[in-house]
């Protein structure tokens, strides 16, 4: 069964883009990365599947129900982490997350305590007093305290610590590995690189690509790094050249047989040709539009 | 229900602010009443000489020495103008609040259906506003047994309840308002109430304008018609009523289909 999948779905805001024709299928029990800097329109296609804002055309479906039918329905077996969290002031931790349950109708309390002794979240604390973090681990706990089949997480670890992003991703591990469906949007590429199977780059409203995370890795290009002094701005395919002291570091789509030829030619000390991580597989996407998923 | 509950914790502190700040000056008015009832006659002089304004506020058709003619003039002005502030106040927040304080997301995040919301908080409007008047009405009672008059049960009751529906067609309006809003509207509710009670007075001061009662609440509120009449007048209150059903409405139509950013 699909736990997401999405024919297309677009959706404007006057004549604003928002997202345009975007497909895209997430089987269940995926670990899911939905990559894409600000204002691409992550947050709007999460925002149209959870039934938040309305779709202009296409369709979409979560665990196999039509997101335009009955979203209380469906969001019974979803959690949602917005990007940013807000609660009603005056309102105890405690009281947000039983609140939460309460609206769900659902008695959570043994997991929503589980979830904030891993967090260390202080439930007696007003939600007024909460930092970014502790507001963002309070958001996580209601959207993780129903065991949810489906885990939609926008920008997750914004705001938390090394030590609690471990702690968090831990749990969407077990999670995860107890059959529930992880879609979590990030720019984050190392996060996406480590924790997820499969992923999806969105660029200004369009997917452009997705595979997974292994395949979307490999590429062609090699990131090159030179200590000594060469000059390789004649050759093409070079991107991101860098000259730093006595180095010289770029990402390299051409003819390898060039590039030595060229290199051969130059006094260089040393030289490590590696192959590019998602982050370069991600600007790479960027600078050259990718291909249509 | 829980949404109803949590709207009226939620509400509970500007509830009894209002309540105790509408009472307390019922209370003062009342207990100020002996005294001005034995200067009668100077203070009708007065009134009379007050050329439109006696007029606009109703003076001209009852006395200002009786109990129920005291009680609709000076009373009625503080329920009619405290409360309507009130439910305004209270309706026009009640959904635009959210998508102010971006606590919205948070609410829609959950297996609720936004004509539940709708209805949680409409609901808690009304039981907020049902409160407040039950409470001032029983005060008001009260406190005229205190002073050792009669209660003039019909005409108190009927005035209480002419401001009980003027405050329920203005949370109607309002809330209509409110799903169309993103921004709070505060000053917008303040000031549909304001702009409604000098239509009234606008409506009492000239015939040319008497069409303004077909849109003012305070029109069929105006507590020296009723006491003078001891009833209400239907049409007036049938049209208020309607108003208010429209403002609801909207509400419904407008929060089921909007975007909420």
């Amino acid at each position: 069964m699909k736990a997401i999948e999405i024919n297309g779905l677009s959706k404007f805001y006057g004549k604003a883009r928002g997202i345009i024709e975007l497909d895209l299928s997430v089987d269940e029990g995926e670990f899911f990365g939905f990559i894409g800097p600000n204002g691409a329109g992550k947050s709007t296609t999460i925002r149209t599947l959870l039934g938040l804002i309305h779709k202009s055309s296409g369709s979409a479906k979560l665990l196999g129900m039509d997101i335009s039918e009955k979203p209380e329905k469906l969001l019974k077996d979803v959690g949602y982490l917005p990007s940013e969290a807000v609660f009603y002031p005056g309102m105890r931790v405690k009281d947000v997350i039983r609140f939460s349950a309460e609206l769900r109708g659902k008695n959570c309390a043994q997991e929503a305590a589980r979830l904030c002794e891993r967090l260390e979240l202080d439930t007696g604390k007003k939600v007024e007093e909460l930092s970014f973090g502790n507001r963002k681990k309070l958001a996580i706990v209601c959207a993780l305290q129903h065991a949810p089949r489906l885990c939609v997480l926008d920008e997750p670890t914004s705001g938390l610590d090394p030590l609690m992003q471990r702690a968090f991703f831990d749990i969407l591990k077990e999670r995860n590995e107890a059959g529930a469906t992880i879609f979590i949007s990030s720019h984050v590429l190392s996060e996406v690189q480590r924790n997820c199977t499969r992923a999806a780059i969105i660029r200004s409203g369009r997917i452009i690509a997705c595979d997974s995370v292994e395949a979307l890795a490999k590429t062609n290009a090699r990131r090159v790094h030179i200590q000594g002094a060469a000059d390789v701005s004649a050759l093409e395919g070079v991107r991101g050249l860098q000259t730093e002291g006595g180095s010289v570091s770029f990402l390299y789509g051409g003819d390898c047989n060039l590039l030595l030829r060229a290199l051969a030619r130059q006094k260089i000390e040393d030289i490590t040709i590696s192959e590019p991580d998602l982050e370069e597989i991600f600007l790479h996407y960027y600078q050259e539009g990718g291909a249509q998923a | 229900m829980t949404l109803f509950k949590h709207e009226l914790r939620r509400g509970r502190t500007a509830l009894i602010v209002w309540t105790a700040a509408i009472a307390f000056l019922f209370a003062i008015c009342i207990f100020i009443f002996p005294d001005m009832k034995s200067q009668t006659e100077g203070l009708n002089e007065v009134f009379a000489s007050m050329g439109g304004f006696t007029a606009a506020f109703g003076m001209d058709q009852v006395n200002f020495g009786t109990l129920t003619g005291f009680y609709a003039i000076e009373c009625g002005n503080i329920l009619g103008l405290g409360g309507a502030f009130y439910a305004a106040l209270c309706a026009v927040g009640a959904l635009s609040k959210e998508e102010k304080e971006k606590t919205a997301e948070f609410l829609l995040m959950h297996p609720i259906s936004r004509s539940r919301i709708v209805t949680d908080k409409l609901l808690a409007v009304l039981a907020q506003i049902v409160l407040l008047n039950a409470a001032v009405y029983a005060l008001s009672v009260g406190s005229i047994a205190c002073i050792g008059e009669a209660v003039p049960w019909k005409e108190v009751s009927l005035l209480h309840l002419a401001y009980l529906i003027l405050q329920l067609e203005l949370a109607g309006i309002c809330f209509g308002m409110s799903a169309c809003l993103r921004r709070g509207g505060l000053g917008a509710g303040l000031g549909l109430a304001a702009v409604m009670y000098f239509l009234n007075i606008i409506a009492n001061l000239s015939e040319l304008a008497e069409f303004l009662r077909y849109i003012t609440p305070f029109a069929y509120a105006d507590g020296a018609d009723i006491v003078t009449n001891c009833s209400l007048n239907a049409v007036l209150v049938a049209l208020g009523i309607a108003y208010g059903i429209i403002g609801v409405g909207l509400a419904y139509w407008k929060y089921c289909r909007k975007d909420i950013m």
